[in-house]
């Protein structure tokens, strides 16, 4: 296989005097950039770019200078473990920030742990897993969609119809998603479960079967984990069919600024999306971070999203750790890591939990007619991501909690035992 | 429960209209109270603003609801803001004095969510149910009968007086039926209603009727069950109706993402792994003609498809005439060579858009003849899909008559079939095997200006429909076109119609499981060539 390493000295012009004497820091950087992630995964790579050309502007990382060491796995699961193992053996990274789907997360999870390095994971996902090396700072189930439900419920929802499309996240979701609103006495016959292949273009049939299922003179809405390229065939076909989202709210939670650019979102104001972040979000933090990312991108029309925020919380998560730990070493950090807070570009301070999840106010957000998001409902506080549902029956008691003595990433509370659902991994 | 004070504040706006209740506050003082407070607040302004009978209350109400009212940081003041996001410009929305340029950081929007929406368009129709626009009238029933309410029986029932269109007056029929059901009256008279609303389509029958199947009168239970029954049934024949639609518009996307490859490998035999990047380039070639257009003369945007299409063909021909001379006329004879070769052209295609366009998706505009939808009896046809069923159609008797019936076409078949005769005849066969290719890849260049209308302009479009692709092409069988033509409108058919029974996911497998055993048993597709050219 031909090496596809593409190493960026970033430091060598701007550092400061004393930061150029020492070794730089490598941090690696595992988002595809070809293939058929590349469409989401690009702009994090960029982002990361930007956030360690800052940071060496500042003065660097225990007065030495990043480094950053990008390469791209081109969408293929296998490569992102070949690649992980590249960056931490080869190039020697003290953490990688990386991975989009979780496939691909799942795919190097034995490389980070075999090798003991740092992960940073910055988007939303179904849960059920809390891993030592992994730090996840995209939301949790509990962070996204059990709140969009629950504004849905509030709102006089009666019926929900689930559509995903056919992989993990949207079926660990919408089986979490099933038993909660079942707790919450929606009936099973109001709630239908359909999913759709990968990149599925012909939405006739399921949205006239949406239309159908709204019209029975009870409030419905669609809750949608449809993923990527699936989304603007759907809601072009909601728009000519013409479902409102007055008659029938669609809730996304794979569709934020980036993917509705390639949509004319006219038709489409009101359908509502859940974040943690929305490029709309009117905080002096989150005005510098646009300002600087477009600066920095050479384009003032690009918009930023939530994983972009999760890479700027976990970054400056990891600088802090780092300097409070006084090294890079990977046992060090991650022990330092548990605790830290850093502000978030929504006007809180994220901090990380025990369980290697984060805290982050959760948004609901309806489109506009520009291809941004007004924020209609919030948190009134920030919420600690819940590595294992309590609405799923195997993961209901287990907890996770990396700090010693515990340090466990699934114990057991009814037998008190580590490692306590294998079922549930 | 945002509901219930949503339903409240409907009806207290239907009661405020009548003369009895007598506004406390002008419309001045209640405009200004729209920016403050939360959603809910907003609705109970709304409600009051409806209610003060003021003539210019409509028009406020209609920017509020197309987020165009805000209020100016200066001074407070509340604008409908118009003109372009750059440079907005602003009236007053009380006195309709122009204000100017605005600036861009100026105002402040008032905001809307989806249930303030909802009852400003109940409000809004409460108002305009006589209003001189019929589109405004129109409107105005609908949104009364989606939410009866009692206190407009009357203010219906004047409308329908009035009315003197049809189809308005057949809308404000139905929803005054609707509100007889929400009101008191006897029940006899309410089974009129129902007799009413069966009559209209099943959609608004159960979401209608519904909420009445309890009811406490037995006899107007048992009507609305029945009308309901008789409304199901309908839709389930409808339905059939619908699936063999939506089978006819898969089958014609199926159709055009093929036929450009029934040229080049049913014809010339090739196997042209890049056929997807060249329906990708045609979709691109639409979003830059409209860029242009954009940007130099939006006023001919609804012409921006009729001008993607020649240079659409055009510039995916050129390439397609580009890779034949360039990299495929070296490996005729060598399939697996012509097959690893196209997919390294597939490749690099796509990582060139991904870098010239960026990876993310471009938005390509649907020209507004050809956006919405009609009902046709219960089912929802809309008009893109129409187009794109004409112009597959267009596209494929175009194809055939040229084959069929141009010099060009004659040479073409005659190089397919015995290359060694036609070249003895004078035939220059290098020329015309980078035409065909340049023709089917044109043709790959037709399907991308049609896709982009109803998918992702980016650079993966290709990869979803190369195998589909393939498969009609095999399935029709290699080198005929009315195969092709065949196979794609069975395979868009059957797919529509296991759809609903199997879902997506299986009816998908459960189709490639069919072409499979199919193949087995004719390995020559559905209408396989015959004589001494089959052999060759």
């Amino acid at each position: 296989m031909k090496k596809l390493l593409l190493t960026t000295a970033l430091c060598a012009g701007v550092a400061t005097g004393a930061a150029a004497q020492e070794d730089p820091i490598r941090v690696g950087i595992l988002h595809s950039l070809s293939g058929t992630m590349a469409i989401s995964e690009t702009t994090l790579r960029d982002v990361m770019l930007m956030l360690i050309e800052q940071q060496n502007e500042e003065g660097g990382v225990l007065g030495r200078p990043l480094e950053a060491v990008v390469v791209d796995p081109a969408s293929d699961w296998p490569r992102f473990a070949e690649l992980a193992r590249e960056l931490i053996e080869g190039d020697g990274v003290a953490a990688v920030f990386g991975c989009w789907t979780s496939v691909s997360r799942k795919s190097v999870l034995p490389v980070f742990e075999e090798l003991n390095s740092i992960l940073f994971y910055p988007v939303q996902y179904e849960g059920q897993e809390s891993q030592r090396n992994v730090f996840y700072t995209g939301a949790a189930p509990n962070q996204q969609a059990i709140p969009a439900v629950d504004y849905l419920l509030e709102n006089g929802v009666e019926r929900f119809y689930l559509a995903g499309t056919d992989y993990v996240y949207p079926r660990t979701t919408n089986q979490i998603l099933e038993a909660y609103l079942m707790a919450q006495g929606v009936a099973a016959e109001d709630i239908i479960i359909n999913y759709t292949p990968f990149g599925h273009s012909d939405w006739q049939t399921i949205v006239s079967e949406i239309r159908d299922f709204g019209s029975t003179g009870r409030p419905a809405a669609v809750v949608s984990t449809i993923n990527g390229d699936a989304n603007v065939p759907f809601y072009n076909e909601l728009a000519a069919q013409g479902i409102s989202a007055e008659d029938i709210p669609v809730i996304a939670f794979s569709v934020g600024e980036e993917e509705l650019a390639g949509i004319d979102t006219g038709p489409l104001v009101g359908h509502l999306a859940a974040w943690n972040y929305f490029m709309s979000v009117d905080t002096d933090e989150n005005l510098d971070f646009i300002d600087a990312w477009h600066a920095y991108i050479g384009d003032d029309s690009r918009v930023t999203n939530d994983p972009m925020e999760a890479h700027y919380i976990g970054f400056n998560m990891w600088v802090d750790a780092v300097e409070a730990a006084g090294t890079t070493d990977a046992d060090a950090v991650i022990d330092a890591m548990v605790g830290v807070a850093v502000p978030n570009l929504t006007g809180g301070i994220s901090s990380m939990g025990a369980n290697h999840h984060i805290t982050k106010p959760v948004l609901i957000g309806e489109i506009q007619d520009d291809g941004q998001f007004d924020v209609v409902w919030e948190t009134s506080g920030l919420v600690l991501g819940d590595e294992w549902s309590d609405f799923v029956e195997d993961s209901a008691p287990l907890i996770s909690d990396w700090r010693a003595p515990l340090s466990c990433g699934n114990f057991n509370t009814e037998t008190g035992t580590c490692g306590g659902s294998e079922a549930a991994e | 429960m945002l509901l219930r004070p949503f339903l409240r504040l409907v009806a207290l706006c239907l009661a405020m209209l009548t003369p009895l209740a007598a506004s406390a506050q002008t419309l001045e003082e209640l405009v200004t109270q729209l920016p403050a407070g939360s959603y809910d607040d907003r609705a109970a302004v709304v409600a009051e603003i409806a209610a003060t009978g003021d003539p210019r209350a409509l028009a406020v109400l209609e920017a509020l609801l197309e987020g165009e009212l805000e209020q100016r940081n200066s001074d407070g003041r509340i604008v409908i803001v118009g003109g372009t996001r750059r440079a907005p410009t602003g009236t007053d929305a009380l006195t309709g004095e122009d204000l100017g340029e605005l600036g861009r950081r100026a105002t402040e929007r008032i905001r809307v969510n989806n249930s303030l929406r909802r009852t400003i368009r109940t409000a809004m129709g409460v108002m305009t149910l006589r209003d001189p626009d019929p589109a405004r009238r129109l409107a105005a029933a609908e949104a009364a009968l989606r939410s009866p309410a009692v206190e407009q029986l009357d203010a219906l029932d004047a409308a329908m007086q009035a009315e003197e269109l049809d189809y308005i007056r057949e809308a404000q029929t139905l929803a005054h039926a609707a509100t007889i059901l929400a009101s008191d009256a006897d029940t006899d008279t309410k089974l009129d209603a129902v007799a009413v609303i069966s009559g209209a389509s099943a959609l608004t029958v159960q979401s209608t009727l519904n909420a009445y199947r309890a009811a406490e009168d037995p006899a107007l239970a048992a009507a609305v069950a029945d009308a309901i029954e008789a409304a199901e049934r309908r839709q389930a024949l409808w339905g059939q109706a619908q699936n063999l639609w939506f089978g006819l518009s898969l089958g014609s996307v199926l159709l055009l993402a093929a036929i450009g490859l029934a040229i080049t490998f049913g014809v010339m035999g090739v196997i042209n792994l890049a056929h997807g990047e060249l329906v990708m380039l045609g979709a691109y070639t639409t979003f830059l003609v409209q860029e242009t257009i954009r940007t130099h003369a939006p006023e001919y945007f609804g012409w921006s498809l009729a001008i993607a299409v020649p240079l659409a063909f055009l510039f995916v021909g050129a390439v397609g005439v580009a890779i034949e001379r360039g990299i495929v006329r070296h490996l005729y004879g060598r399939p697996l060579e012509t097959l690893l070769a196209t997919w390294g052209v597939s490749l690099i295609l796509q990582q060139a858009v991904r870098s010239v366009f960026g990876p993310t998706n471009r938005e390509v505009g649907t020209p507004d003849w050809m956006s919405g939808a009609f009902q046709l009896g219960e089912m929802t046809v809309t008009w893109p899909r129409v187009a794109i069923v004409i112009f597959s159609l267009t596209v494929f008797f175009g194809l055939l008559l040229t084959m069929r019936y141009s010099a060009m076409g004659l040479q073409m078949r005659a190089v397919t079939q015995n290359r060694a005769m036609a070249a003895n005849l004078g035939i220059r066969t290098g020329r015309v095997d980078a035409l065909t290719f340049g023709l089917g890849a044109g043709i790959a260049g037709l399907a991308g200006v049609a896709l982009s209308q109803i998918d992702n302009v980016s650079p993966n479009l290709g990869q979803s429909y190369i195998i589909d692709s393939f498969l009609v092409v095999v399935f029709g069988g290699v080198g005929n076109l009315w195969g092709t033509l065949a196979a794609a409108m069975s395979l868009g058919v059957a797919n529509k119609f296991l759809e609903p029974w199997a879902g997506a996911v299986l009816g998908k497998i459960l189709i490639l499981i069919f072409i499979i055993l199919f193949i087995q048993k004719r390995p020559r597709g559905l209408f396989p060539q015959r004589g001494r050219a089959a052999e060759g």
